[in-house]
């Protein structure tokens, strides 16, 4: 025991004191939280104000164009030809020509502008064009706008999982959908990445020729399992150290650009309720267009909120963060023994494909099927994937938020465990005989000869 | 004379060869053990089952008189053929991690350590990466893990591959020191010369099967042929002229100023006798029984026994 703590403080040192581990592990958050900063941050840089000249003929359009933060739309005097040789003279990004057509209602513009004219831009316009000619359409067929606006309708549909003791609560597919996903991703990436750590390790104490040193003075099996503790333990301090490090930049970052996000938000949403008489919605849905309607609704607002609240209640997060633990650390375990066990059958990296494609299709397919699982939790295939070991850890994990039965769970666990006993034996079996062997093309006829040899 | 460490009956079977078959050893104290056999005669086999990294099929294992057991490992140190270091670990730490493997405590392995880098010159390498190290320098390192926990049996598997002859006398010295301090140890090697040097007893493995056991000394007068050297002058006779057909002339050679011959000798005569023919006739300068050379015995066994 105390040698396997030796093996373990080794294994672990050696990883998280390499310069690799160091830079990844900061590298590691600053991409995580360039993930949210980066949008927010090139949205402040794009705050720059463009200026955008109009000249409509028609003359129905002109007063209907707001300036925004990031477009001023101002009505030009002179005619389309002085107008375009102005448009660098004049600091204009674009110039909007409505020609007067034959047609009752206008449907078409040109937007001349130096450059390849910004999407935001031209949706926008579209999308005021759109709406008011729509209006225009639907008053001259003798429809009231404000008829129409009220028959728009928003439907909250809310789902109430029953329990068999007659409770209810209210749930939320989507957040279950996020929950299980995320927690099925971290699984398999984890599994994947240090799964493969413990493979190289392996590969290098074969390669270096040190492991019969090793092993003349501990057992192999201790070896592995050091091995196999030791890089989970480099893991969990990465994933922790990445977390905390996340959190820290984030947190920093908003505090300090609290102001700005704020601003540049209200400001989003005034336009839009400035734009909503006619229904307009900028950017193309960046905001829920549900928010708004809420606060027009009035009340509704709190409701949608509460609704959210509940559904967040409903998952049960100590089974989630319990299960997670289990089949994150169980899931890794049972991997990892196999990908050790791979590790001692060659000679090379190179050597490990065909060995390595029985144990990643049933992780590449949980992953595969998840969309699917999500649809049907509770379907045969995500019962029965649900407790196989190999795609138990990622199928149960996307399963749980859903409301899993417990006895769904506990067999899930058990196989769980079993697995991994029944894989750790039969590793140690290959291992044993594998760190050993050199310079043989190794097949599965090879690799069960070794399982079946006595001690 | 005690015996540390004894072999009874050892059978392993691998799935389609048989390693061992039925082989027995029995090493005394304090002595130089050599383990010898061509390639492929299941030396390593039987060197990894008594260090415990494979288990027999059949047979028993006796150290110090006791059935041998898991927590005799930290009383036997093996230097593999198959060796190595991690490469990127600094060269202390490993040798600490090593040792404290052998269930040496930090404290003392540091001690122990500190000693044998001063007594090899290389307190320099200890902040070094192994990789940093040539292979003469690595193999260095890895000799002194192999023995820093003091154990009572050593197995050196090949253990003058890759030094060069400088060093391989430094670890003859050492090895012999050990031996002078009571230690045992089994050397396997394919170094004839070396085994002649160190070996106080030998058993020779060849196709899964012991085919000889035994004090050096003793093989060697066993199989000796009777055979002397002899350098002359003799300006009358040839020997052949000379000789009665109770000796029989393996080889002549004629130097510049001196004549030499190989003879053996047989039908119950003995040197006397042969000496007793020739000094009528020649005059002798040197006179010396041809002992076989472990080299020989070795080829000729494995010979007769394909």
């Amino acid at each position: 025991m105390n040698k396997i703590i030796l093996i373990i403080k080794r294994e672990y040192l050696t990883r998280v004191k390499k310069r690799s581990f160091i830079i990844m592990t900061i590298l590691g958050p600053i991409l995580m939280a360039a993930l949210f900063i980066v949008p927010v941050y090139i949205a402040e840089l794009e705050g720059e104000t463009k200026l955008v000249g109009i000249i409509d003929e028609t003359g129905l359009f002109y007063d209907k164009f707001r300036s925004t933060e990031n477009i001023k739309f101002i009505t030009l005097d002179s005619d389309l030809e002085t107008a375009k040789q102005n448009i660098t003279n004049e600091d204009l990004y674009a110039i909007l020509y409505i020609p007067k057509t034959e047609l009752s209602v206008p449907q078409s513009g040109m937007l001349y502008s130096a450059k390849q004219p910004n999407i935001v831009v031209k949706g926008y316009i579209k999308n005021i064009m759109r709406k008011e000619v729509e209006a225009l359409k639907l008053s001259a067929s003798g429809v009231d706008p404000d008829i129409l606006k009220s028959i728009k309708t928003n439907i909250n549909l809310f789902t109430i999982k029953m329990s068999e003791g007659g409770e209810e609560e209210k749930s939320s597919t989507e957040l279950s959908m996020a929950v299980g996903f995320i927690c099925g991703i971290l699984i398999y990436i984890f599994i994947f990445m240090y799964g493969a750590l413990v493979m190289r390790g392996v590969i290098e104490e074969k390669t270096n020729r040190i492991v019969e040193v090793i092993v003349s003075s501990v057992k192999p099996f201790q070896l592995m399992m050091g091995k196999i503790v030791g890089v989970a333990m480099v893991g969990l301090t990465q994933f922790a150290l990445w977390v905390i490090f996340t959190l820290i930049i984030v947190s920093t970052f908003m505090s300090f650009f609290s102001d700005e996000i704020s601003s540049y938000q209200s400001s989003q949403l005034k336009i839009h309720n400035e734009m909503l008489p006619v229904g307009v919605n900028v950017n193309g849905g960046e905001i829920p267009s549900e928010n708004i309607q809420n606060t027009l609704e009035g009340g509704d607002i709190n409701e949608s909120v509460i609704s959210i609240f509940e559904s967040i209640q409903s998952i049960n997060f100590e089974v989630v963060i319990l299960s997670f633990l289990f089949f994150f650390i169980g899931g890794y375990f049972l991997y990892g023994a196999l990908f050790a066990a791979i590790g001692s059958a060659v000679d090379s990296e190179t050597d490990t494909q065909q060995f390595m494609l029985p144990i990643t299709v049933p992780l590449i397919l949980s992953i595969v099927l998840s969309q699917f699982i999500m649809n049907n939790p509770d379907g045969p295939a995500a019962f029965w994937l649900s407790i196989f070991p190999l795609t138990s850890p990622v199928i149960m994990m996307i399963r749980i938020p859903f409301g899993v039965p417990y006895t769904d769970l506990y067999l899930s666990i058990v196989l769980m465990i079993l697995g991994f006993l029944g894989a750790t034996w039969l590793a140690g079996k290959i291992y044993r005989t594998g760190i050993l062997m050199y310079g043989k093309k190794i097949n599965y006829k090879e690799l069960w000869k070794w399982i079946t040899y006595k001690n | 004379m005690n015996v540390l460490f004894e072999a009874q009956n050892i059978t392993k079977q691998f799935a389609n060869h048989k390693a061992l078959d039925e082989v027995s050893i029995s090493v005394p104290g304090q002595s130089i053990f050599g383990l010898l056999g061509p390639n492929g005669a299941g030396k390593t086999t039987l060197i990894r089952i008594i260090n415990q990294i494979t288990a027999p099929d059949n047979g028993r294992l006796f150290f110090c008189g006791e059935k041998l057991q898991s927590r005799h490992i930290e009383k036997i140190g093996y230097l593999p053929e198959e060796r190595g270091l991690y490469k990127k670990m600094k060269v202390g730490e490993q040798a600490l991690y090593l040792a404290r493997l052998k269930g040496l405590s930090k404290a003392d392995a540091l001690k122990k350590l500190r000693e044998w880098f001063e007594k090899f010159e290389i307190q320099a390498w200890w902040n070094k990466k192994v990789e940093e190290l040539s292979k003469g320098m690595q193999q260095k390192v890895q000799f002194i893990v192999t023995i820093i926990h003091e154990p009572e049996l050593l197995i050196f598997d090949e253990p003058f591959s890759g030094f060069d002859p400088i060093n391989v006398n430094l670890l003859k010295d050492e090895i012999l020191r050990i031996k002078e301090n009571g230690g045992t140890i089994i050397f396997s090697t394919h170094n004839m010369a070396s085994v002649e040097e160190l070996c106080d007893h030998i058993a020779l493995i060849d196709k899964s099967k012991k085919i000889l056991e035994g004090r050096v000394k003793d093989i060697k007068k066993e199989y000796k042929s009777n055979t002397y050297e002899i350098n002359y002058t003799n300006r009358q006779k040839d020997l052949i002229e000379i000789l009665s057909n109770n000796f029989k002339i393996i080889e002549q050679a004629k130097d510049e100023d001196t004549l030499s011959a190989k003879i053996r000798i047989m039908n119950g005569k003995n040197q006397n006798d042969l000496l007793r023919e020739l000094l009528p006739y020649v005059s002798i300068h040197s006179f010396n029984e041809i002992l076989p050379t472990m080299n020989d015995i070795f080829i000729s066994k494995v010979r007769e026994n394909e």
